[in-house]
């Protein structure tokens, strides 16, 4: 069991920076909310930036809001062009062209089949569907709908193929990548409204749900009957099955629980053209053709819409205990990590790492946070919990462990958690370095997986290129070998971009990492594919979208590069 | 100077309770149990103490069914020095806690006692006031601020009351109950762990004592306090007087 609640995070201050520039309020000019259907993200060239404040809402990732201005003619922008952000040289995308645009019939088809209250044109509700969590990426769309039922996405999907206008799936909005907002003027499907659970067996723990459901109501639904789902992150209270889904999200748990791709039994989603695929199987066990929900999980809805998931859920066990270690080199980490494997086995369900850099960071940034083994820091911080059934026997099984690690040099301290209070401020430590990273001001973040054994080298490389210009900070699941790269600096600057990318890409690229190892490509890293997939795949991958979706409708530009789709 | 620190095994502060069926109580069987929290922060306040050196040992005792020694473990793990284990099958309520207690101080002859101010289990808030009253021992609780004096041999102790803060002196041998924000307790640090396992509890059962248990509480129901309706939107301020007047009865 997770103590989820008191993992979150508090509500994040954001420093406001205002720049000198009068222009800093140039996003809510008339000239803009005119300019469709261009995208208007502009890219930061002189020194001007600013930062909007962010309200913070409970139990999410924080982003910064990268407002850059063009530092010269601010709206000599061509329509039509989106820059996006972490190129350190601007890539340019363009709307397709063979997109249609919205006209008042296509209004009225929608209303006649959602009905007039799940047609929003509503400019404010738009804003927020129109941005991401992270508030890096804008879209302009002008319309929202809120499909009730399968058959209603269906109807959808089938009027815009035709339309050939262009889609977005949405669901909590809660991705890093910028997956789940229009690029430009694409119409967003937004399936929070499909919120129901069909059914769960409590027998077999199968749960067949809505793509709409809340992760968190999901796991408040199943607490109640004694189990729980097989992940867990911080968006939680935001971020909705189908998008877990159609993202293949991680989270905290895949380590004992697997990825959704072995969890996930069946699902329903809708194709461009309309078309419902029903696959929808709630067995454990059926080797009858291809299996092609996997085509959906973590295509990130550019194949279709998810609409309904089966999931298998694991029993609700009650013993956690958690323990904070500190290590004196990466070394040792990673034997930690094996001896842990080894000697706590199947009670093992979490493995954590973060660097002296991320424990300095937390605690003076983070509220309410102290360090569990004072006085001073150390190198590395491992988290390690452990779930069982019997609570007398993983604590024994967990301290016998953790007496050999010591006895064998892996650990200089530690401490285990006594009560669920303590586990959470010690989970708070961990879950808390987002937000203490958008506290410390401007933050390029990295989600990479890397062999074990090398993960911590590229930390120490950046740490050398970058020198003095910024600090970086290491944390991630160790486990799966995951890492969070994270570079923090002051402010937003060229320079440190420039030392940053491509080496990050490259260097992963070399080790035959992943450049995105949970966080997805969305249109962040939409270009990038070829650092981590052969040109072989990804030419299969685009055969594969444009066999689903020949007009290209479902959530355009974003996966895969442009130039190898058409 | 002893000090003598009675600590419960409680339901985790944390988890969310469920009434049994049968509603003779609170559902306990596959539930995370753990120290109550009033009682952490009362070993940690007489762990301080004796790091400030003006006590020799801190001795952690508990009561009730074989599982408390894994509470006392806890506090042995935290920095007391010796567990003292009261066995008894059923529930204890703060009267029999206290003659138990009572018993056990005319054994260890501790200087101080120090206890939770109430268990989050029953919030009953008696046992360290009945406690001290069956020794005649002065008490100080619902402490936030705890300062010793050696020569003088006394505490003084801040307690938070409804009016603020009251200050008051108490001559040693006496009862502190602590409050929440008396301190913070520490974490259990793996050299303790491990040192605790070879750390002494020793046991006792009430007979040993010569304390005779009487059940002088009867609980005889248990239920969840009732669901919260759904708002009712009204039309106009007539009818929420009428609603006010005549279905919640407050005017």
């Amino acid at each position: 069991m997770k103590m989820e609640k008191w993992r979150w995070s508090s509500a994040a201050h954001r420093l406001l920076r205002l720049c000198s520039n009068p222009l800093s309020d140039l996003r809510c000019s008339p000239k803009l909310q005119n300019s469709t259907p261009s995208g208007v993200l502009y890219r930061h060239e002189g020194t001007c930036e600013w930062i909007r404040p962010f309200i913070g809402q409970q139990k999410q990732h924080f982003g910064q809001r990268s407002h850059h201005l063009w530092s010269g003619n601010c709206l000599g922008e061509t329509p039509g062009i989106q820059n996006r952000f972490f190129g350190a040289t601007a890539t340019k995308i363009e709307r397709n062209s063979k997109f249609a645009t919205l006209n008042s019939n296509d209004i009225s088809y929608f209303k006649e089949i959602l009905g007039e209250k799940n047609v929003i044109q509503d400019e404010d509700t738009l804003l927020s569907a129109n941005t991401d969590w992270m508030h890096k990426y804008r879209g302009s769309s002008k319309l929202l709908l809120l499909p009730r039922t399968t058959e209603e996405v269906s109807s959808i999907l089938k009027y815009c193929n035709s339309r050939c206008l262009a889609v977005v799936p949405q669901g909590g909005n809660t991705g890093l990548v910028g997956g789940s907002v229009p690029v430009f003027d694409e119409v967003i499907i937004n399936v929070s409204s499909m919120n129901n659970v069909i059914s769960f067996d409590k027998v077999s723990g199968i749960l067949v749900c809505e793509a709409g459901c809340i992760l968190e109501n999901l796991i408040s639904f199943l607490d109640n009957r004694g189990f729980i789902m097989p992940l867990d992150l911080g968006a939680k209270g935001s971020c909705q099955i189908g998008g877990n889904v159609s993202t293949n999200a991680g989270g905290l748990r895949l380590l004992r629980y697997g990825s959704l791709h072995g969890n996930v039994l069946g699902l329903e989603a809708v194709l461009a053209n309309g078309e419902v695929l029903d696959m929808l199987g709630t067995l454990r066990k059926d080797n009858t053709g291809y299996d092609l929900k996997h085509l959906f999980i973590g295509s990130e809805g550019s194949l279709g819409i998810v609409t309904k998931v089966s999931i298998l859920t694991p029993p609700k066990l009650s013993s956690v205990n958690v323990a904070f270690l500190a290590c004196k080199d990466y070394f040792s980490c990673q034997k930690l990590l094996l001896e842990a494997k080894r000697k706590l086995g199947e009670i093992l369900s979490a493995f954590e790492f973060l660097d002296e850099q991320s424990m300095a960071l937390a605690l003076s940034h983070l509220e309410g946070v102290r360090n569990p083994l004072p006085p001073s820091l150390h190198n590395f911080y491992v988290l390690i919990e452990t779930t069982g059934s019997n609570e007398s026997y993983d604590r024994e099984k967990l301290e016998a462990f953790l007496l050999s690690a010591m006895e064998g040099g892996l650990i200089s301290d530690g401490i285990v958690a006594q009560d669920i209070q303590q586990a959470s401020s010690v989970w708070h430590i961990r879950e808390g370095l987002p937000e203490a990273l958008i506290k410390a001001g401007a933050n390029y973040k990295y989600d990479l997986s890397l062999p074990v054994e090398k993960l911590y080298n590229l930390v120490e490389e950046m740490r050398t290129r970058l020198e003095n210009l910024a600090t970086v900070v290491a944390y991630g699941h160790l486990g799966d070998g995951n890492l969070h790269l994270n570079i923090s600096a002051p402010q937003y600057d060229d320079a440190i971009l420039a030392q940053i990318e491509p080496f990050v890409y490259e260097w992963t690229s070399k080790n035959r990492g992943s450049i995105s190892a949970e966080h997805g490509l969305g249109l962040m890293k939409a270009n990038k594919i070829l650092y981590s997939k052969s040109p072989a795949a990804v030419n299969l991958m685009a055969s594969i979208k444009k066999l689903l979706d020949p007009n290209g409708i479902v959530n355009p530009y974003k996966v895969l590069p442009q130039s190898m789709i058409h | 100077m002893k000090i003598m620190v009675a600590i419960k095994r409680v339901v985790d502060y944390a988890v969310k309770i469920r009434v049994k069926p049968d509603k003779s109580g609170v559902e306990t069987q596959n539930v995370k149990m753990s120290m109550n929290p009033f009682c952490e922060i009362a070993l940690e306040e007489a762990l301080r103490i004796k790091e400030s050196g003006l006590a020799s040992e801190v001795v952690a005792v508990s009561m009730g069914p074989p599982q408390c020694v894994d509470t006392i473990r806890t506090g042995l793990a935290m920095g007391a020095d010796r567990g003292i284990h009261v066995e008894y099958p059923d529930a204890l309520y703060p009267l029999s806690v206290a003659k138990l207690l009572k018993a056990l101080v005319e054994v260890e002859k501790p200087g101080l006692l120090i206890l939770g101010k109430q268990a989050i289990d029953d919030d009953c808030n008696q046992t360290g006031q009945m406690l001290a009253g069956l020794l005649r021992w002065p008490q100080g609780t619902f402490a936030s601020k705890v300062i010793m004096d050696k020569e003088k041999q006394a505490a003084t102790v801040d307690r938070e009351v409804d009016g603020g803060i009251e200050t008051l002196s108490l001559d040693l041998p006496a009862v502190i109950t602590t409050d929440l924000r008396l301190n913070q307790p520490r974490y259990a640090t793996l050299p303790n762990i491990m040192k605790a396992k070879s750390k002494v509890v020793k046991k006792y059962t009430p007979q040993d004592l010569n304390v005779e248990i009487k059940a002088d509480l009867e609980v005889v129901q248990v239920t969840e306090p009732p669901k919260r309706k759904v708002g009712v939107v009204l039309s106009s301020v007539d009818e929420l007087i009428d609603k006010l007047k005549n279905e919640a009865r407050v005017i």
